[in-house]
């Protein structure tokens, strides 16, 4: 299943949706590297709320988005983390770098505050 | 062959007991103020029971005695389970221990055999076959007491844990934005999931910033105490907000730099205070004394 990505102002959203398969996941870090040059976007959202597990590839690649987008001069913020899903990652000693909010509210204060 | 001859002896012996029970029971109840008060002195003699006075000792052994001999005739232990139960939910909260409780119905037995030999010491077979029928139901009895005692305790025990664990978690919202929460007691892993569980809902209930995570009321800290924090602050940050770890006493400062725990992820204040004056500066906030001019309640 493909994350839709949507360009709201000078920012990305990336809302995903449903359980992602390690290839989604890919072609996700891959469009958004493009797009956030294509847009001239300052920012990058990507709302995790639907997901109810962030295994190791995941984290993964979140953080290497988040890495990749400020090497073309973004910011990335993850949004929506559920408290079980946090709990869970913390506890596999999963590590995610970058930002992270509480929702996609936050998430655009975040970017506002910062830029 | 040998299998068909036991059965046949057991069923013997069982049918022996049978007879011999009624007996037995007959015995114990006529002599049941002697070996009452036998039994009575024999536990002042022994120093159990010391936080009870006389007069309690005296009713509790009566009835536990008329209790005990109840099971032997009728071999249905359903009441006195309820009996020990009952009888543990007294006496736990006046500080009698296992060892008590297990001890003076060992001292009934006892005193209930010795009397036993006494009666039957002409017949030697006679002896034999009473104490056959005797042993195992008194040998039930202890065991049930004694279960019957130790349940209660660990239901109490359970019950407390639990007032403890509701009661020592709080996570308090000080202002828009600002959680504090203060930990006081030992954090064992039992107690570090259900905290960061607890702040996390909080964070996400009160839409929080800012955390203060105090342990000014933690004794001592170790690196699994401090790997807990450390998934704590993470978890918090996950949600979108920052944690401020107040309270470290010099103490407990030394001890983490001496075992090498990682704590540079960490933002540390030494008091509370000094924990929400950090986190006010964070979300905005500055807290300034009223003027001294300015009016209170003045001209009302």
């Amino acid at each position: 299943m493909l994350v839709p990505i949507l360009k709201q102002g000078q920012y990305l959203i990336a809302s995903v949706q449903a359980a992602l398969r390690d290839a989604d996941l890919v072609k996700l870090r891959d469009a958004l590297s493009e797009q956030v040059g294509t847009y001239r976007s300052r920012g990058v959202i990507i709302d995790v709320t639907a997901l109810d597990v962030l295994d190791s590839f995941a984290c993964r690649i979140l953080s290497d988005i988040a890495n990749i987008v400020r090497l073309r001069g973004a910011k990335t913020v993850i949004v929506g983390i559920q408290p079980e899903v946090a709990y869970s990652m913390v506890q596999l000693g999963l590590r995610l770098d970058g930002v992270a909010a509480l929702d996609l509210e936050e998430g655009l204060d975040y970017m506002k505050r910062g830029t | 062959m040998s299998a068909v001859r036991k059965i046949t002896m057991s069923a013997r012996s069982r049918q022996e007991s049978v007879v011999v029970l009624p007996e037995l029971v007959a015995h114990l109840r006529e002599n049941r103020t002697q070996l009452r008060e036998e039994w009575a002195r024999r536990i002042t003699e022994a120093e159990l029971l010391t936080a009870m006075t006389k007069e309690e000792v005296f009713t509790e052994t009566t009835s536990l005695y008329d209790n005990y001999v109840d099971v032997l005739a009728t071999g249905a232990v359903e009441a006195l389970q309820a009996y020990a139960r009952n009888l543990s939910e007294r006496i736990i909260p006046r500080g009698v221990e296992t060892n008590e409780v297990v001890g003076i119905v060992l001292l009934l037995r006892d005193v209930l055999a010795r009397s036993l030999f006494k009666k039957y010491q002409s017949d030697f077979t006679l002896l034999n076959r009473v104490l056959d029928a005797y042993e195992p139901a008194a040998n039930r009895i202890a065991v049930t007491v004694a279960v019957g005692f130790v349940q209660e305790r660990e239901r109490v025990i359970l019950e407390q844990q639990e007032a403890i664990r509701e009661l020592s978690t709080p996570v308090l919202p000080v202002r828009e934005d600002l959680l504090i929460l203060p930990i006081v007691g030992v954090i064992d892993p039992q107690r570090a999931r259900q905290l960061t569980e607890q702040l996390l809902q909080g964070i996400r209930a009160n839409r929080a910033k800012v955390v203060v995570i105090d342990i000014t009321g933690v004794p001592s800290i170790d690196s699994t105490v401090a790997n807990h924090l450390v998934q704590t602050v993470e978890a918090a940050r996950l949600l979108g907000a920052t944690a401020i770890v107040t309270g470290l006493s010099p103490l407990i400062a030394q001890t983490l730099v001496t075992i090498g725990v990682d704590l540079t992820k960490m933002n540390t204040v030494c008091d509370l205070r000094g924990g929400i004056e950090e986190a006010d500066r964070a979300l905005g906030y500055r807290v300034a004394r009223m003027e001294e001019s300015s009016p209170r309640g003045e001209g009302r």
